[in-house]
C-alpha cells in the first residue's frame, strides 16, 4: 500500500478515536474507551498487507483494523455507544465484535486467547486449501498468559500459518514491561517456540508494513508461524478513565516525538497540501458518520433475549 | 475388546452390564467413526488420540482408517486444544476434542465458557464443536480422574450438556452432538466404558428423557451412571412400583418428561454422582418446586456424592459414592413419608 493511502487510513484511525472521546466526555459512551494513541501504525501497517480471504482477530488497541476490513465508522461509534445499529445490536462492547465474512473474528476480554483460536483458523484453512493466513496481536503483558504460551506452541509445532503482532507498548494497564517480564525484547518469547521472528519500531507505518509483508509471505508459504515485535508506547491511559500519572512523563515526552502519524507525515515532505486535503475529507466523513451513529436508537429492551442457542 | 461382565460394579447395574451388544466404549468410538466417514468436516484433536488411540482407547483405529489430519495429536495444551477447535469451526470443521480425562476440562475452561459458549449470543458466531472425554468414579482415580463436571457448567449459557447411560444413547447422542450447530459437552462415565453392552441405532435428539422404568409409587430422576443405580434400586424395592427417568442431555433438560413423572407419582428422588451443593439435583428440586409443589407428597429428596472430593482407596470410595444402599434408604424414608 502506498504511503499516501497508509496516511489516509492512520488519519481515520486517529480522527474516529478523537471523536469517540467527544463521545465518551458526553457520557454517551457507555463503558471504557481504549486508544490506540500512538500505535496506530502497528494496526494500519500490519492490516494493510492482508488479503481478502485472511482471516484477523483485532483486540481493543486495533480500532484501524476494523476500519482496513471494511467496517464504517459508524460501526465502531455505535458498538462504544451500546447502539441498536451495532454490530452486536448492544450485546457487547468496544471492539467485541466481528465478522467470519468479512474475515474478522470478535475477540474476548481474556488476554492470549485469541492465539489458540486464530491458530485453529491457521489449521481449518490450511485443511480446507485457502491458502489463508490467521492474524491477531498480544501487548507485552498479555504474552505472560498461558493461553499465549499453549496457542504459540501448538501454532509452531503444527507449522501453522499463523502472524502473532506483539505490541510492545511498556505498560499493561500500570504495570510496566519490566515488572511483566525478565526480557526486555519480546521477541525472546518466540524464540523457546521456534517460531520465526522479527522485531521492529512500531511507530513507523512502513517499517511495519514491510516487516507485516515479510512476515505473511512467511506464514502464507508453508513454513509456520511468524511472531513480529512492534515496539512501541501507549500514549493514553489503558482506557480514557485512567490518567496514567504512574507513567513518568519524560517518557511520553520522548515518545511523543516518535509519533506515527508525524512521522509519516515529514517523510510525505512537498505534498502538504495533499495530505490536508486527506485530512478534510477524512474529517467530514468522521463527523457525518458520527452525526449517523448520535442520532440511531438504543437497542429495544427485548433484544437482551433470545440467541443464545441456534 | 473384551467387556468386564464378570466384575461386580459397586456402581450398580450388573443387569445391563451382562447384556449382548457393543459396550458403551465402542459406542463412542461407533460414533466418531460413522461421523468422519460421512462428513469429510469432521475432525478430532486430542492427546495421545492418533496411533496410541487414547488413553482408554477410545480412538483406536482412528488414525489408521481417517489419516493423521483428520485425527491429529495435539501438545499437552488443554486451552490451547479448544480455543483451536473454536477458531477452526469458524471456518467450518466440527472438531471433536478429547479430554484425557474430563477433569482436565479445568484447563480449558476460559475458551469453552467464555467463548466458545458466548460467541452466538455476543455477535451471531456459531461454535460447533465438541469436547468429550471420560468421567466419574468407581475405579480410584482419586481427587483428579474421578471427577463429574456437569454442575460446574450447566450455568453457562450457550453450552450444551450430554451424559449418556447406555451405549445406544452414547452412540445416538455423540452423532448428534457432533452434528449440533452449537458447542456441546459430551461426558462419558469412564466406569459404563466396558460394563455396558447394547445395540446402536440411531442418532438420538437433545432434550428427550428416557423413562427406563415405569412406576406409579416413585420416581428416581438420575442420567449416566446412577441410572444404573436406580435400576438395580428400583429392582430390589419389592413391592413398590418405582419409575426411573434418565434425563440423557442436561442442558436442554427435558423438564416436561420430569415434570409428568412427578405428577404422577408424587414422590421424588434426584440421584447423581456429582456432589450434592449446587448439583444439578438443587435445580430439579427448584423446578419441581416451582412447577409441580401441590403435586407432591413429601420433599423432594436429594442422593448424591457427599461435599469433599473423591478419595483414592476402594473403600473410602465405595462409601463416598452414592449407591444402591443410599438409594433404598431415601426411597423408603420417601415411601414411608
Amino acid at each position: 500500500m502506498k504511503p499516501l493511502e497508509l496516511y489516509r487510513w492512520m488519519v481515520l484511525n486517529r480522527m474516529v478515536e478523537e471523536r469517540l472521546v467527544n463521545f465518551y466526555r458526553q457520557s454517551k459512551v457507555v463503558g471504557g474507551l481504549y486508544r490506540s494513541l500512538g500505535q496506530e501504525a502497528i494496526s494500519i501497517g500490519t492490516a494493510s498487507v492482508l488479503e481478502p480471504q485472511d482471516v484477523v482477530a483485532p483486540l481493543i488497541r486495533n480500532a484501524g483494523v476494523f476500519l482496513m476490513r471494511g467496517y464504517r465508522p459508524r460501526d465502531l461509534f455505535m458498538q462504544y455507544m451500546a447502539k441498536a445499529g451495532s454490530p452486536t445490536g448492544g450485546r457487547d462492547c468496544n471492539t467485541h465484535f466481528g465478522d467470519v465474512q468479512k474475515g474478522v473474528i470478535a475477540p474476548i476480554s481474556m488476554l492470549g486467547a485469541m492465539i489458540p483460536v486464530c491458530a485453529g483458523i491457521a489449521w481449518a484453512g490450511r485443511e480446507q486449501k485457502k491458502n489463508l493466513v490467521a492474524m491477531t496481536y498480544i501487548g507485552d503483558g498479555g504474552t505472560s498468559t498461558g493461553d499465549f504460551h499453549e496457542g504459540m506452541n501448538l501454532a509452531a509445532v503444527w507449522k501453522l500459518p499463523l502472524v502473532v503482532v506483539g505490541e510492545a507498548n511498556q505498560y499493561a494497564y500500570s504495570t510496566p514491561t519490566h515488572s511483566q517480564m525478565a526480557i526486555t525484547d519480546l521477541s525472546d518469547r518466540a524464540k523457546a517456540y521456534g517460531m520465526a521472528h522479527a522485531t521492529v519500531d512500531g511507530n513507523d507505518v512502513l517499517v511495519v508494513q514491510e516487516a507485516a509483508r515479510k512476515a505473511v509471505e512467511y506464514a502464507r508459504s508453508g513454513k509456520g508461524p511468524f511472531f513480529l515485535t512492534c515496539e512501541t508506547m501507549r500514549m493514553r491511559g489503558h482506557a480514557e478513565h485512567d490518567d496514567a500519572r504512574y507513567v513518568p512523563a519524560e517518557l511520553f515526552e520522548q515518545w511523543k516525538l516518535k509519533d506515527p502519524l508525524e512521522r509519516l507525515k515529514a517523510s510525505l515532505k512537498g505534498q502538504e497540501a495533499v495530505l490536508a486535503g486527506i485530512d478534510d475529507e477524512v474529517r467530514e466523513l468522521v463527523e457525518a458518520e458520527a452525526r449517523i451513529a448520535d442520532e440511531s436508537p438504543m437497542p429495544d429492551p427485548d433484544f437482551a433475549f433470545g440467541r443464545v442457542f441456534a | 475388546m473384551s467387556s468386564s461382565t464378570t466384575e461386580k460394579p459397586h456402581l450398580g447395574g450388573a443387569e445391563v452390564a451382562t447384556g449382548r451388544g457393543v459396550t458403551l466404549l465402542e459406542g463412542v468410538r461407533q460414533a466418531l467413526w460413522d461421523e468422519l466417514e460421512s462428513d469429510p468436516s469432521v475432525y478430532l484433536i486430542g492427546q495421545d488420540i492418533g496411533h496410541f488411540g487414547g488413553a482408554f482407547k477410545v480412538t483406536a483405529g482412528l488414525q489408521e482408517q481417517f489419516g493423521d489430519h483428520r485425527v491429529k495429536d495435539t501438545p499437552i495444551s488443554e486451552s490451547g486444544m479448544i480455543g483451536a477447535a473454536i477458531g477452526a469451526s469458524m471456518l467450518g470443521l466440527k472438531v471433536v476434542v478429547e479430554m484425557q480425562f474430563i477433569d482436565f476440562i479445568a484447563c480449558g475452561y476460559n475458551q469453552l465458557v467464555n467463548f466458545a459458549a458466548l460467541c452466538r449470543y455476543r455477535w451471531g458466531q456459531g461454535v460447533p464443536i465438541v469436547v468429550r472425554g471420560p468421567c466419574g468414579a468407581g475405579v480410584s482415580g482419586s481427587a483428579f480422574h474421578s471427577q463429574c463436571p456437569e454442575a460446574h457448567f450447566m450455568p453457562t449459557p450457550g453450552l450444551k450438556i450430554a451424559f449418556p447411560a447406555t451405549a445406544e444413547d452414547a452412540y445416538g447422542l455423540l452423532r448428534t452432538a457432533i452434528q449440533d450447530p452449537d458447542p456441546v459437552l459430551f461426558l462419558e462415565h469412564k466406569f459404563l466404558y466396558r460394563r455396558v453392552r447394547g445395540d446402536l441405532g440411531g442418532p438420538i435428539p437433545f432434550g428427550q428423557a428416557a423413562v427406563r422404568q415405569r412406576g406409579t409409587d416413585l420416581t428416581i430422576i438420575t442420567y449416566g451412571a446412577t441410572v444404573h443405580t436406580a435400576l438395580e434400586a428400583a429392582a430390589a424395592l419389592e413391592g413398590h412400583s418405582v419409575e426411573v427417568v434418565d434425563l440423557r442431555t442436561l442442558v436442554p433438560l427435558d423438564e416436561d418428561t420430569v415434570l409428568d413423572s412427578v405428577r404422577r407419582n408424587n414422590k421424588v428422588i434426584v440421584l447423581h454422582e456429582t456432589q450434592r451443593n449446587l448439583g444439578p439435583g438443587a435445580e430439579l428440586s427448584a423446578r419441581i418446586a416451582e412447577k409441580a409443589f401441590e403435586y407432591l407428597d413429601g420433599p423432594v429428596v436429594r442422593v448424591a456424592a457427599p461435599d469433599s472430593p473423591t478419595p483414592y482407596s476402594p473403600t473410602l470410595e465405595k462409601a463416598w459414592l452414592p449407591g444402591v444402599e443410599q438409594v433404598l434408604h431415601a426411597a423408603r424414608e420417601l415411601l414411608a413419608y
